[in-house]
């Protein structure tokens, strides 16, 4: 039943994009300035449509409906109703509907949003956003179906994979969603600002809000999905620089270049091409993310089941769309001249958004690259933490001083009158880094300059705060966030402990400074797991100050599976992060400790940036 | 010039998506299974015991040797660790240890709790010996003849089963 509603619901949603298609190409050959209210009227009915199918599955995910082979696939009666609900995007059918969910309701806005911009621009917008739509509502009915039924009906389902059932997990596929699928709109808006050739000023003001709404999401699923990984996947590590994290890494690379030259071209009326590059390539990006991950070529915790007809289709779709905007833009396009002064706010900008550039070529030459060599050579090798690590650190310092000035520079032309502030902001920055050297304990040279640009930063955007007589809040505490992000980061990489041993019920053992002991062990009874709860009791033998840990061995029935669950204690100056691990035949558990110090510092910093991002999207739209 | 950018541009992304379509048609999973019937490359194995190397003419005379990578902090191995026990009766195959990543006191505790099969133990403590070898996990296995042929790998801990099939193997040639 549930199956032929769905079905129903994306057949008239395709032939409501394909009429939206038709009317917007009808009311292109109109001379007049008008949109046909039909347009608006469908585009809602589209939306709303969409909408219900996306809750007919959420429905069928709730009652357990398994006639559904989406839900017999990824869910059981015995989960709980939150992950019942979030396993209706845990999966690749389920997650496919949210993004054509994002899409229509992107183009949907725009289209009502914009209405100070010339038809033709916004109808081109809808017309290539439909086309999007389109595809990848093709997709979903003939290839990827989440209504597809079974026969007989199977009495339970197999159950979602049990890393996955997670509250930040469950949270973490739309945020990032909104993020890489709400560049589609930009990228639809580039190419009709291309073809209609409606540039500069207005172009930047009709898109901005779009793109730092985008990027405050993305900021913020990568954050969720950094979390989750920190506590779930047992590793201690909040950033692995595998290649699935990466394709969500790459996007934002482009989104921040996009989001700053954005304001150059808004207020200078230059930089157009640049930022139209950057429009096709943040939502390419994204779709080439999707690829990567949906294909099967890599293989990660995000890897769904492998079926190749997927990535052959999302593969053509990716090649078409490549095509077409690199088609339009040779042959539509206009060249202008951009003259830029090189002491001037714009050529600050513009190495920002080379920064950018930098770190997405380092990132996507590491992503791609064992791809490369195993489809040319068969030679499988893989590209870890060392690579990006070396190549993207000792830039980050420079990008760090840049970020710092480019801000207190003007427009057009500068002079350097606030040579002196800089200089005074620079002896602080050494002054605090020195601080943390003599009470700690000393690291190596790159860390430290790591800690004086960052903290150069940090002092450098408060001064501006208290200067300017205009302030912009939003880019103050997007940049002095950023800083903290990067002197955090820092801090924990250079005092992180860690300690690996084993030890049985009773038992105790002093490492350095600390005592483990492991107390008691017992077994608790859940819903839909049973857990082996260690409590393991650290005393601190210099402050005297015990805490207890309590890690988890989860055992799941459906599908049965082990997990191993930290237990961590955060506070503002430091994690106590312990996993527990059986050993087969033996009475010992295997320990995992790590004192992990200002952690939560890592997350606020990325939140308070997110956080300057959506403050940018309230200015902009009361300035707009 | 313009033009030499513009298709350079094309070139490079019918490139990249040339090569993710040939991806496509390939196994992402890790598999060394091609390396059966090759035969091994040079081995260099520092002994357990003292510094000593062993090199392929140490194992020539055997009939069959069976290379096992182990680790006492490795559960899965305690699992095979039986059937190993089992196999070191046979006289026509010796069992080359090769422990990997491990400390030395706790390798000699896990073979005085469990048993030592192994004619020859080796050391291999930070793991790149081992990757010569095409390991990419623990428990692994892999069964040769005096000529250094590979006959046969084990992906995970031996079971029963694969200690029958070897002993066949064995004593069928």
């Amino acid at each position: 039943m549930l199956s032929n509603t769905g079905n129903f619901l994306l057949i008239l949603s395709i032939l409501f994009t394909s009429f939206i298609i038709y009317q917007s190409f009808a009311c292109l050959k109109k001379t007049n300035d008008i949109i046909f209210k039909s347009i608006y009227k469908i585009s809602l009915l589209q939306s709303t449509t969409i909408l219900i199918c996306f809750f007919t599955l959420v429905g069928a995910f709730m009652v357990s409906d398994f006639s559904l082979i989406n839900v017999y696939q990824n869910s059981h009666t015995l989960k709980p109703i939150f992950y019942k609900i979030s396993g209706t995007w845990g999966n690749h059918e389920g997650s496919l509907l949210l993004w054509v969910i994002i899409l229509t309701i992107f183009s949907f806005l725009f289209l009502i949003t914009n209405k100070n911009h010339p038809k033709n621009y916004r109808i081109n917008t809808l017309i290539i956003q439909n086309i999007l739509i389109l595809g990848f509502l093709f997709f979903i009915l003939f290839n990827s179906n989440p209504f597809s039924s079974i026969s007989p009906i199977p009495k339970e389902g197999l159950g979602l994979n049990p890393i996955l059932q997670d509250p930040a997990l469950a949270i973490h596929p739309p945020l990032l969603y909104v993020g890489f699928v709400g560049s589609s709109i930009y990228f639809s808006a580039a190419m009709a600002s291309v073809i209609t050739n409606y540039s500069g000023k207005f172009f930047a003001q009709s898109i901005k809000s779009w793109v730092i709404i985008s990027w405050s999401f993305q900021t913020l699923g990568i954050l969720v999905g950094s979390i989750w990984a920190y506590y779930e996947l047992g590793w201690g590590g909040f950033w692995f620089w595998d290649p699935v994290e990466n394709a969500s890494l790459l996007p934002w690379f482009a989104m921040t270049a996009l989001l700053h030259s954005l304001l150059v071209l808004e207020k200078r009326n230059i930089l157009y091409f640049w930022s139209i590059i950057l429009c096709l390539l943040t939502f390419t990006l994204s779709v080439t993310g999707t690829f990567l991950v949906r294909s099967g070529i890599l293989n990660s915790v995000h890897t769904f089941a492998n079926d190749p007809s997927r990535g052959i289709y999302i593969l053509s779709f990716l090649s078409l769309m490549i095509f077409a905007s690199v088609y339009i833009l040779f042959t539509k396009y206009k060249p202008t001249n951009d003259q830029i002064n090189s002491n001037s706010k714009e050529t600050f900008i513009l190495i920002n958004n080379w920064f950018m550039m930098f770190y997405l070529i380092t990132v996507l030459l590491g992503t791609l690259y064992p791809i490369f060599t195993d489809a040319i050579s068969n030679n499988k090798i893989s590209v870890g933490p060392p690579f990006y690590n070396s190549v993207i650190i000792p830039v980050v310092i420079i990008f760090l001083f840049f970020m710092a000035i480019g801000p207190k520079v003007r427009w057009m032309k500068n002079e350097f009158l606030n040579f002196k502030d800089l200089l005074k902001i620079i002896v602080g920055a050494i002054t605090v880094n020195f601080i943390i050297t003599y009470f700690f304990k000393s690291y190596s040279l790159i860390s430290n300059l790591i800690i004086i640009s960052s903290v150069f930063l940090i002092i450098s955007t408060i001064s501006d705060a208290f200067k300017k007589p205009k302030i912009n809040f939003a880019r103050i505490i997007s940049h002095f966030s950023f800083g903290f992000l990067i002197f955090f980061i820092g801090l924990n990489h250079n005092f992180s402990i860690e300690k690996d041993f084993n030890l049985k019920l009773g038992e105790t053992k002093k490492i350095d400074n600390y005592n483990f002991e492991l107390k008691d062990l017992k077994l608790q009874q859940y819903d839909n797991y049973k857990a082996v709860i260690g409590k393991i009791q650290i005393s601190d033998l210099s402050t005297n100050k015990k805490r207890t840990l309590n890690p988890e061995i989860r055992i799941y029935d459906n599908p049965q599976t082990l997990t191993y669950e930290a237990s961590i204690k955060t506070n503002f100056f430091r994690d106590y992060y312990l996993t527990m691990s059986n050993i087969d035949r033996s009475d010992y558990y295997n320990i995992k400790f790590q004192e992990k110090p200002l952690m939560i510092w890592i997350w606020i910093s990325v939140v308070m940036l997110s956080f300057g991002g959506f403050l940018s999207f309230i200015r902009n739209a009361k300035n707009n | 010039m313009q033009k030499i950018i513009k298709i350079t541009i094309i070139f490079l992304l019918i490139f990249i998506l040339g090569i993710f379509f040939l991806s496509l048609n390939k196994s992402s999973n890790y598999n060394t299974e091609f390396l059966v019937g090759n035969k091994l490359g040079e081995i260099e194995l520092v002994s357990f015991e003292d510094d000593s190397v062993y090199t392929n003419d140490d194992f020539k005379n055997n009939s069959f040797t069976l290379i096992n990578f182990w680790a006492s902090w490795c559960a899965p191995c305690r699992i095979e660790h039986p059937q190993l026990m089992e196999l070191s009766k046979e006289n026509n195959i010796k069992i080359l240890g090769v422990n990997f990543k491990d400390k030395k006191i706790n390798a000699l505790k896990f073979l005085k709790d469990l048993g030592d099969p192994y004619e020859y133990l080796t050391r291999d403590s930070n793991g790149k010996q081992s990757v010569n070898f095409g390991i990419y996990g623990i428990p692994e296995s892999i069964l040769i003849d005096n000529k250094l042929t590979i006959i046969k790998k084990f992906v995970g801990p031996l079971t029963k089963h694969d200690l029958n099939n070897i002993i066949e193997i064995i004593n069928n040639l």
